[in-house]
């Protein structure tokens, strides 16, 4: 049965009568019980034209200029009145956000928020509301429910914010769930149980679901259908095997082929640096971080948290070591300890004297002042040596700029005349001003569209062997990761878990943990296998005053592959 | 340039930029002697003269041209001000920035100083610090500096504390740029514009402080005129010769309001959500 039809949607920003065009012309359809995946990059209309079902659209701005929007083919949600939207959404169309954070209120309980709906939507009060709350808390497999109920958003993982968003939205029993990048913001272990729960969800309740994101490959496993968004249209369109098998039009084989996905180490750099014999150009040894927890102006510390520990590894010139890890694994620290922009408490740095490692951000808008134009940009490295800005100086920046494909003529402009891509081959280019022999990239393509990521890495393969550079690629993403690196590590808990040569560790992971991160990539090829819904979360790292590391202990799986044994718990 | 060009198309900007612009040619002149008269010499067959023939905003009890004396009073009232304003300025905006970057023990104590110079009110600390030293216009400039530092380190700490965590700080560190550096060119540099807004503001409320030690007898001594010591000498003749208190009265509401249209449209001009707007 058909849940939704959309015809020929058009929808424009904008003064009425000169509205810029965002969507132009779109169908979907959607049958109860069916997922339908909207693919697209950013600008392409996808965020939009799901804002148009429920008409959220309205309130950033935008109008819908054309078109019609049926719900059980009756209802016209195009035309609807807002008081009539105001009814469906949050009862027959919930919606769920990207950032968990930032859609609850930071003041109030969990409870109290969910609470507030069941009373609204079904007229309950009391302590009917709390069982309610309860039962819905479970529903999304949060354990201690009723503990839960009573604490406030910052208590709780992202992972968990996002289960309460969707146990929320399923509080007034949608039959149409819209979800617009619902992991986007998450790790790859929580995204996995994101998406293991909306299937299940689905299974139980039978709605329709869309589901907007940037990541084709993350599609794979939950859609049924697959809208191709480009520029405002649908440039394809149809079942999950028709479009991932055999898609039809240049746009998605691009999406399927020039963008990273995870191939399970098939795809991995081979290292033929490493086995000539190349000294270390990078040896890290022991590397420890703490920051003290409570402590202050003549206060104690109430203990640490060790976000980096024992961490040890070298690089040799031509090399890319990734760092892959989830948030608060300690990969940045460790990226950041070798810069001393956090002081390191323990171990040793060798071969970071003077400006010979250099860093690459993750987000070029804040990486770069936006008062200096390129010019000052990259003179700051040189004005940072004692040096003055000569001819020799001024050639060598247009030397870069030449290598990372930026016209001549950006010197004289600024930050914001440039595309995110090109920001970011910016803060390439001044980083390369001081002839670095290794560049540190933390995160350095995760804020980029994904056909610029690939792009963007090409071009830091190609540096790399220009300029013999070494790499440490900090990542959570093993796509991208898979793509670049020579070598990889596995850090969690601020461990380094498992260590060695890519294809060996992406393909035959030893280490528990490590395998249950690759398990949880989504990839296109592996798209029938079922995600088994984990609700595990990452230990906390704060230890009391005076806590010891317990030694680790290693044992070798291949020529360059090493991990750590865990003892027996 | 463009922040004058913006001025003049914001409606209340160029307002203010014309009262300010005329005392300031009045205050210039004055402090050059390009008076109509001898703002001390005493004219004692014109004494109490209302405003008219050669005096145009008449004379005092003593005869003096009460045009002349504002001209030298406004010139006296705006050097303090500028002054005061700039040690407050420049002083406060150290301590703030470093305050900021330094963080710590640093930060604790120059904030819990500045703290406890707020909580005075402007005008009896300034009351205070010409109790103990001399009065005179060095003194007033000194007090009302120290009365004013303190909102400058709150305006400076703020963004600054905000930008010292982006990323473009980390990467001038990465790339060893010197503290110095980072601190005139990162941190300052960002700071330009909500630092002229408070210098702008500053200076309606040094004017009114100064105005204020001067009425009270402990900012610039007789018979050197300033607008404070004017609307002091009127006081008992109000109803005799109601013109020695309208025009210096006016001169302190016109220069207070000119510099306060100026900071409201310096504020709307460097935010850039009503930027747009003004386009």
């Amino acid at each position: 049965m058909t849940l939704l039809t959309v015809r020929d949607l058009r929808v424009g920003f904008g003064r009425p009568g000169h509205e810029t065009e965002v969507v132009q012309g779109v169908d979907l359809d959607l049958a109860a019980g069916e997922t339908l995946a909207i693919v697209g990059e950013s600008g392409s209309g996808k965020s939009v034209t799901a804002m148009s079902i429920n008409r959220l659209v309205d309130y950033s701005g935008g109008r819908i200029l054309g078109g019609s929007i049926l719900l059980d083919g009756t209802t016209d949600l195009a035309t609807a009145s807002e008081a009539r939207m105001q009814n469906l959404r949050g009862g027959e169309i919930g919606m769920i956000f990207q950032e968990p954070m930032t859609s609850l209120n930071p003041v109030l309980k969990i409870g109290t928020q969910i609470g507030e709906i069941f009373a609204k939507r079904r007229g309950l009060s009391g302590r009917a509301v709390r069982q309610a709350a309860i039962r819905a808390l479970e529903r999304v497999r949060i354990p201690d429910a009723a503990r839960r109920l009573d604490q406030a958003p910052h208590q709780m993982s992202g992972g968990m914010l996002q289960r309460i968003m969707i146990a929320m939205a399923f509080a007034g029993e949608p039959r149409l769930l819209i979800a617009d990048e619902p992991t986007t913001a998450l790790d790859v272990t929580i995204q996995a149980q994101i998406l293991a729960l909306l299937a299940e969800m689905k299974r139980e309740t039978g709605m329709g679901l869309i589901f907007i994101t940037h990541d084709i490959g993350l599609v794979a496993g939950i859609a049924d259908r697959v809208v191709v968004m480009q520029g405002g249209r649908a440039v394809e369109s149809g079942t999950a095997d028709d479009v991932f098998d055999r898609p039809a039009h240049d746009y998605t084989r691009h999406l399927l082929s020039a963008v990273p996905h995870f191939r399970g180490g098939r795809s991995a750099r081979v290292n033929a640096v490493r086995s000539e014999g190349a000294k270390a150009t990078l040896r890290v040894e022991n590397l420890g971080v703490r920051f003290s927890v409570g402590g202050g102006f003549l206060r104690q510390a109430k203990g640490y948290v060790h976000a980096v520990e024992g961490v040890s590894f070298d690089l040799v010139p031509g090399e890319t070591l990734g760092i892959v890890g989830e948030s608060g694994s300690g990969k940045s620290t460790t990226a950041r300890a070798i810069l001393d922009l956090v002081r390191p408490t323990a171990g040793r740095v060798e071969g970071a004297e003077g400006r010979a490692v250099q860093m690459v951000f993750q987000n070029p808008n804040a990486s770069l002042n936006p008062r200096m134009d390129v010019r000052a940009l990259l003179s700051e490295p040189v004005i940072a040596a004692g040096r003055r800005v000569d001819t020799e100086a001024l050639d060598r920046m247009r030397m870069l700029l030449d290598k990372v494909d930026l016209p001549q003529d950006a010197l004289a402009r600024y930050p914001h005349e440039f595309s995110g891509g090109q920001r970011q081959r910016i803060c390439i280019a001044r980083a390369l001003m001081p002839n670095p022999r290794v560049l540190v990239l933390d995160e350095a393509v995760s804020a980029l569209d994904v056909s610029v990521q690939a792009k963007v890495l090409d071009l830091l393969i190609d540096l790399q062997r220009d300029f013999g550079l070494a790499y440490l690629f900090v990542s959570h993403d093993m796509a991208v990761v898979e793509r670049i690196a020579h070598r990889i590590a596995v850090i969690y808990a601020g461990r380094i878990v498992e260590i060695g040569a890519a294809r060996s560790v992406l393909s035959d992971p030893c280490h528990p943990y490590t395998r249950k991160l690759i398990a949880a990539v989504p990839s296109i090829e592996r798209r029938h296998v079922d995600f088994a819904l984990d609700t595990d979360e990452v230990p906390s790292t704060l230890r009391p005053d005076g806590w010891q590391a317990p030694p680790q202990s290693w044992r070798d799986h291949g020529p360059d592959h090493r991990v750590a044994v865990e003892p027996a718990a | 340039m463009r922040i004058p060009g913006a001025l003049l198309r914001h409606s209340a900007g160029r307002i203010g930029l014309v009262i300010i612009g005329v005392l300031t040619v009045a205050a210039v002149l004055g402090l050059l002697g390009l008076t109509p008269h001898d703002p001390l010499a005493q004219d004692r067959l014109a004494r109490l003269q209302p405003p008219g023939g050669s005096y145009l905003m008449g004379t005092d009890l003593f005869g003096r041209d009460i045009l002349s004396r504002l001209m030298v009073g406004v010139g006296q009232s705006f050097t303090v001000a500028f002054l005061s304003v700039g040690i407050a300025a420049t002083v406060g905006t150290v301590l703030g920035l470093t305050a900021a970057w330094f963080g710590g023990l640093w930060d604790g104590v120059a904030m819990r100083m500045m703290d406890v110079l707020l909580a005075f009110p402007a005008i009896l600390l300034a009351l205070l610090i010409v109790a103990i030293l001399e009065a005179g216009m060095a003194t007033s400039v000194l007090a009302i500096a120290v009365v004013y530092t303190p909102i400058f380190t709150r305006v400076a700490r703020g963004p600054a504390l905000s930008l010292k965590t982006r990323s473009f700080v980390d990467a001038a560190r990465t790339f060893g740029s010197s503290r110095r550096y980072i601190l005139t060119r990162h941190l300052l540099g960002d700071l330009v514009a909500p630092l002229t807004v408070q210098f702008t503001l500053a200076l309606a409320w040094a004017l009114l402080t100064e105005a204020a030690l001067s009425f009270l007898g402990l900012g610039t001594q007789p018979p050197n005129p300033s607008l404070g010591l004017m609307l002091s000498d009127s006081r008992n003749l109000m109803e005799m010769a109601p013109w020695m208190l309208i025009f210096p009265a006016a001169v302190i509401m016109l220069a207070v309001l000119g510099f306060n249209l100026l900071g409201d449209a310096l504020r709307d001009i460097a935010d850039p959500r009503s930027r747009r707007a003004l386009s």
